[in-house]
């Protein structure tokens, strides 16, 4: 019995002394392990006489129940003491700035031409991309463009010869699409366009966005329609447009569009030089001479043309004052047009 | 096309608010893009009678006067001016005027000069901002002195002509009847529903006889359908009566003369160009309307002389050219001081032609400019001689004569359009009443015939514009008022479904994915300078050289449709750098544009390509990280090898292989181009040919079961020779061994113990379980396969495990 006592106390001195978990775990290896020398006991009770056994093995087991909790005890201690250790060592400075790599942003021309395709797209307007490259034919004469019109003359137009020149708007796509698939027609053509032209308000190259719908019995009214909504979508819930007469040669009649200033909600403010407009887009009932160039009888269908200066829209949206801007590629400039 | 509000009241009776004509003319297409208020900056400045004038006491140059106000009371003023008399009527400021001062606005208080008191001021015709033309005299070095039956106490104002206001008018290109007064006089009347007063027709009964005939022989139809000319003698050349002089002076024009004022008249009022010759100096007297020689020469009344071509037309007399067509008169033939008979011409000149000539020659005028937009023949020549003779009566300079050309190739028959009410409703999509769709036709002089349902327009000669029933109906609705239009949505027609195109999405997705990467979306220009050539070192014979010129460039920086990307590019990282901006990555989508020959016969390929530049932080392999997630998105398994360009380090650049296919570059600006831009921070470029890779974009996204039991990974660590690359030993080690699925290096150690010309590369080695496999990869088998890994590199690469 002397024996179980001291090896109780033994145990019990050893398992205290234990320094960390870990050691604690060998220490009750050492004495209640497969081989520990409490587990040899019971080993050994092979040895004793038979009437001993249950009283022996009864006081074996209470020796191993009350070191077990000994050991459970202190175990609980130790992770208690070694979890406050590891949170203890553990402390940020959560000022300190954060890992990410710094994403890029799309073009400011690119982010309105894709609001702008999901409006449209919405509408059932799907994309057509004409060549940037194109023939005197489809940039002027298809589009009801005379031979002795001004438009065509070299003050506004790059040629590159006598016959093929830089698009100087995506209406050129209109024909190419019309050529290609019969009415019901809605597209939208955005690119690239050219024009002779290079001061404060001007950039020889710029994007255009140009819509056009064709189908039985289309009207002003429905380009009205369509345009009140793209106002709203691209400026405010509250935005209003005003037509007034213009003139194109591929379409008539024809038409200026103004949408009511976002900026002071058509008061009368700098940016829209006290109007309370501002002139976004042309557009106009497709002429029938450019049906007919299509081989689209004018008499079964109608249909509107418009098209914006995507650059235009995009310095309204975001409040851009300088058209440069746009093509100088300052990463100080760009970056802000992160999502 | 500027419009005086005095002279339009001339034909219309209109009386409205200067804004709210402007408005009214907005709303039918004209535009008023500035309106000017001519006497603005002159106020409170009247007209007084010099009754007395003294010496002032103190001071030799100054006159003490004291004038007769009117009303306005007796004023003493105090003047430094040397013209005035006692009895001159004279402009005075009184206390509280102002008057122009410069380029701005000067305030006349009472003072007083050395002593004596000063109760305003009298004023120059500089201090009205009036010439000549407003007032004679107005130019004189002094103080303008009006005319003796002036009343006094009067405002200023109307009496020198200020008290105008003028519109400036945007015509738009389909209305050249409207770059006249009496067009837009029309307009303004319509759109008021007033009559217009137009000239009265001019008789002729009285015109005198004559045995002169100049006749008119048109030898390009085409480029002249309507030539009148008039002769008019007992010419007496002279000054035109104020009211005409100030009409032009309003309009920017100086009075020459009374016949040559004529013309400038008519061209303002009705936007008829004409032309006066002196008939003494037309040899042969006959007119004869041919294109110029090649190398004929003629001196026009500017003293400039020019050597033509046959695209030139040119306005001869029986011998010589006496007028460039449409553009200027000769100095031989022009209006003198002794000219006692001229021959007038209004003719009509294709506008592309007159542009063409103008252009080529460098020579615009006021006729040109007209002409250029467009002069129809049948109305406005014959209306602009019938006015300039009446005008020649009117101010008793001359007598018309019954001698009259008129030579027409025009087509004569009036413009019939047939249609209804109802397409006229269906282009606009509203009920306009029939009653106002014939009242808004006839205020603008067509002529219509109601037959209930349809009707007939006879269009005005003068309205070139309209030949369908669109054109009505634009007519139509600016006049009835856009207001009236009823938005609707697409009511009658087909739903469509719509959307990006699959390329269009994928092409959005590659934008996307650079994004992420960190990359900024530049847009250049669509061309570059042919110098860019030279300085990227492009070889004579390289493909990029064979670019498309831009015949009629901006400048020679811009005149060269781009071939390829990288010039735009770098120099969108030099502007960055120099404006401070030290660290940055961009990349452009755009085309280049591919000649099959030059010049062009054919449309040129337009070929979609992608460029990429990486400055300041960050080296290649940033870079190529980036073509890697590019890879990654679209399935694509591009390989690096070791590539050239002129442009890049040698040691830092590489191909991009897409298969066997080059499909991009990529690699460090070489040192001598940095040196060259003094560009201090390194910089990446690379291009990658969009339209290539988008054809092997991964179709869809085709999902590939898990494997069953879980990868193992082991790192590996070979030390070989420095010219083994990476993609070297890597290829080994899956060739080597089939369970391997990546071999990703890790890490690469140069030291001393490894021996000069070694390094180690370290790869992180992922074994996969066959897809037949039964259980996971014991680890014997995955030891087997390392020394079977380890033997083959060293036998391929002769490499030794580290």
């Amino acid at each position: 019995m002397e024996q179980d006592i001291e090896l109780l106390q033994e145990a019990t001195s050893e398992a205290e002394a234990a320094e960390d978990s870990r050691a604690l775990y060998e220490v009750k290896m050492k004495f209640l392990g497969r081989t520990g020398k409490v587990t040899a006991l019971l080993k050994g009770m092979r040895d004793i006489a038979a009437e001993a056994r249950p009283a022996f093995g009864k006081k074996v087991n209470a020796l191993r129940e009350a070191l077990e909790e000994k050991f459970a005890q202190l175990e609980e201690k130790l992770k208690a003491q070694e979890l406050g250790k590891k949170i203890a060592g553990e402390n940020v400075d959560v000022t300190m700035p954060g890992r990410f790599r710094p994403t890029g942003a799309l073009h400011p021309v690119t982010r309105v031409k894709n609001r702008l395709v999901d409006l449209f797209a919405g509408m059932g307007f799907e994309v057509f991309e004409g060549p940037e490259i194109e023939s005197e034919y489809y940039n002027f004469t298809a589009l009801n463009t005379p031979a002795d019109h001004p438009a065509r003359d070299m003050q506004d137009t790059f040629y590159l010869t006598d016959e093929f020149l830089l698009r100087t708007q995506t209406s050129a796509g209109q024909i190419r699409s019309m050529e290609k698939k019969k009415p019901p027609i809605k597209i939208l053509s955005p690119g690239r366009v050219f024009r002779s032209d290079d001061d404060a308000t001007h950039s020889p190259m710029f994007h255009q966005m140009e819509g056009l719908v064709v189908d039985k019995g289309i009207t002003l009214c429905d380009l009205q329609g369509m345009l009140d909504e793209f106002a709203r979508t691209m400026f405010s819930e509250t935005s209003k447009t005003r037509l007034r007469p213009s003139y194109f040669p591929f379409t008539e009649p024809s038409v200026e569009v103004d949408v009511s200033c976002a900026a002071c909600g058509g008061k009368g403010c700098p940016l829209c030089k006290g109007t309370g407009w501002i002139e976004v887009l042309g557009a106009g009932i497709v002429n029938r001479r450019v049906l007919e160039n299509c081989g689209v009888d004018p008499d079964v269908y109608s249909g509107f043309a418009f098209g914006m200066g995507i650059e235009r829209i995009a310095m309204l949206k975001y409040g851009i004052n300088n058209i440069k801007l746009l093509t100088e590629n300052d990463t100080r400039f760009l970056s802000q047009f992160r999502k | 096309m500027l419009l005086p509000y005095s002279w339009l009241k001339e034909y219309v009776d209109v009386d409205l608010p200067a804004e709210t004509l402007q408005e009214k003319l907005f709303s039918c297409g004209f535009e008023v893009e500035a309106l000017t208020f001519l006497g603005k900056d002159v106020e409170g400045v009247y007209t007084g009678k010099i009754a007395k004038c003294e010496k002032h006491p103190d001071a030799d140059r100054l006159t003490v006067c004291e004038v007769d106000c009117g009303e306005k009371g007796v004023k003493q003023i105090v003047t430094a001016a040397t013209n005035v008399f006692e009895g001159a009527i004279v402009p005075v400021a009184l206390d509280g005027a102002t008057v122009k001062h410069e380029n701005g606005v000067q305030k006349i208080k009472t003072g007083k000069l050395r002593g004596v008191v000063s109760e305003g001021m009298f004023c120059s015709g500089e201090e009205l901002g009036i010439n000549d033309d407003f007032y004679e005299g107005a130019e004189v070095n002094g103080i303008l002195i009006l005319d003796g039956d002036t009343p006094l106490g009067a405002d200023i104002r109307p009496i020198v002509g200020i008290d105008d206001v003028i519109f400036d008018i945007a015509v738009t290109a389909n209305r050249p009847d409207c770059q006249s007064i009496l067009g837009l006089a029309r307009e303004v009347a319509a759109v008021l529903h007033l009559p217009l007063n137009a000239p009265a027709p001019v008789s002729r009964e009285h015109w005198a006889a004559t045995d002169v005939s100049i006749p008119v022989e048109v030898k390009e139809p085409k480029l002249c359908p309507r030539y009148i000319g008039h002769y008019v003698k007992d010419v007496k050349i002279g000054k035109s009566p104020r009211k005409m002089r100030r009409r032009l002076a309003l309009m920017g024009l100086r009075s020459v003369n009374n016949i040559v004022d004529i013309t400038n008249y008519v061209l303002l009022e009705l936007g008829q160009p004409m032309h006066a010759f002196d008939r003494a100096y037309l040899q042969g007297d006959k007119i004869v309307v041919r294109r110029a020689a090649e190398g004929e020469k003629i001196v026009t009344l500017d003293e400039k002389e020019f050597t033509l071509r046959p695209d030139n037309l040119l306005i001869c007399d029986g011998k010589r050219p006496v007028a460039l067509a449409g553009v200027m008169g000769g100095q031989n033939s022009e209006i003198k001081e002794d000219t006692s008979e001229v021959f007038f011409e209004a003719a009509s000149f294709a506008r592309d032609s007159v542009r063409k000539t103008s252009r080529a020659l460098g020579q615009r005028s006021d006729s040109s400019a007209r002409f250029e937009k467009g002069v129809d023949p049948l109305y406005t020549p014959r209306a602009g001689m019938d006015r300039a003779l009446a005008l020649v009566e009117e101010l008793g300079c001359g007598v018309p004569t019954r001698y009259e050309a008129d030579v027409c190739h025009a087509q004569t028959e009036t413009k019939i359009i047939d249609t209804s009410y109802e397409k006229i409703d269906g282009v606009l999509g509203i009920h306009v009443p029939k009653e106002e769709v014939n009242g808004i036709l006839e205020r603008l002089e067509f002529h219509i015939a109601d037959r209930g349902e349809t009707f007939s327009a006879e269009v005005p000669p003068y309205r070139q514009d309209v030949d369908g029933f669109p054109d009505l109906a634009e007519e139509v609705i600016r006049m009835y008022g856009y207001e009236h239009l009823v938005p609707t949505f697409l009511e009658n027609a087909t739903v469509t479904h719509g959307g990006f195109t699959k390329a269009q999405r994928q092409e959005l997705k590659f934008k996307e994915i650079l994004e992420g990467e960190g990359f900024c979306e530049a847009c250049n220009y669509s061309f570059y300078s042919p110098k860019d050539f030279d300085f990227f070192r492009l070889p004579q014979d390289a493909p990029e050289r064979k670019a498309i010129r831009v015949l009629n460039p901006i400048g020679e920086d811009l005149s060269v449709m781009r071939t390829f990307l990288a010039p735009s590019m770098l120099s969108n990282i030099v502007r960055n750098v120099r404006r401070g901006n030290q660290d940055g990555r961009l990349f452009e989508l755009a085309n280049v544009y591919l000649p099959e020959e030059l010049p062009l016969k054919t449309l040129p390929r337009e070929r979609k390509t992608a460029v990429f530049g990486l400055w300041g932080e960050g080296d290649f392999f940033d870079l190529k990280g980036a073509f890697e997630a590019i890879g990654r998105a679209f399935g694509l398994s591009f390989r690096f090898v070791k590539g050239e360009k002129p442009y890049l380090h040698p040691g830092v650049t590489a191909d991009v292989l897409l298969g066997e296919k080059k499909v991009g570059y990529l690699g460090k600006l070489h040192p001598e181009l940095a040196d060259g831009l003094a560009l201090e921070r390194d910089a990446y470029l690379g291009e990658l040919d969009y339209a290539a890779i988008s054809e092997k974009f991964a179709a869809e996204i085709a999902y590939r079961n898990l494997p069953k039991f879980e990868t193992v990974q082991r790192d590996l660590a070979v030390v070989v020779g420095e010219s083994t690359t990476c993609a070297e030993i890597e290829t080994e080690i899956l060739r080597a061994c089939k369970a391997v699925k990546r071999a990703e290096l890790f890490d690469v150690y140069r030291g001393k113990q490894l021996g000069a010309d070694k390094k180690s590369m370290a790869f992180r080695l992922t074994f996969e379980p066959d897809e037949r496999a039964e259980g996971p990869l014991s680890p014997e088998t995955v030891e087997k396969f390392f020394k079977k890994i380890v033997e083959h590199l060293a036998r391929t690469l002769g490499a030794e495990l580290r």
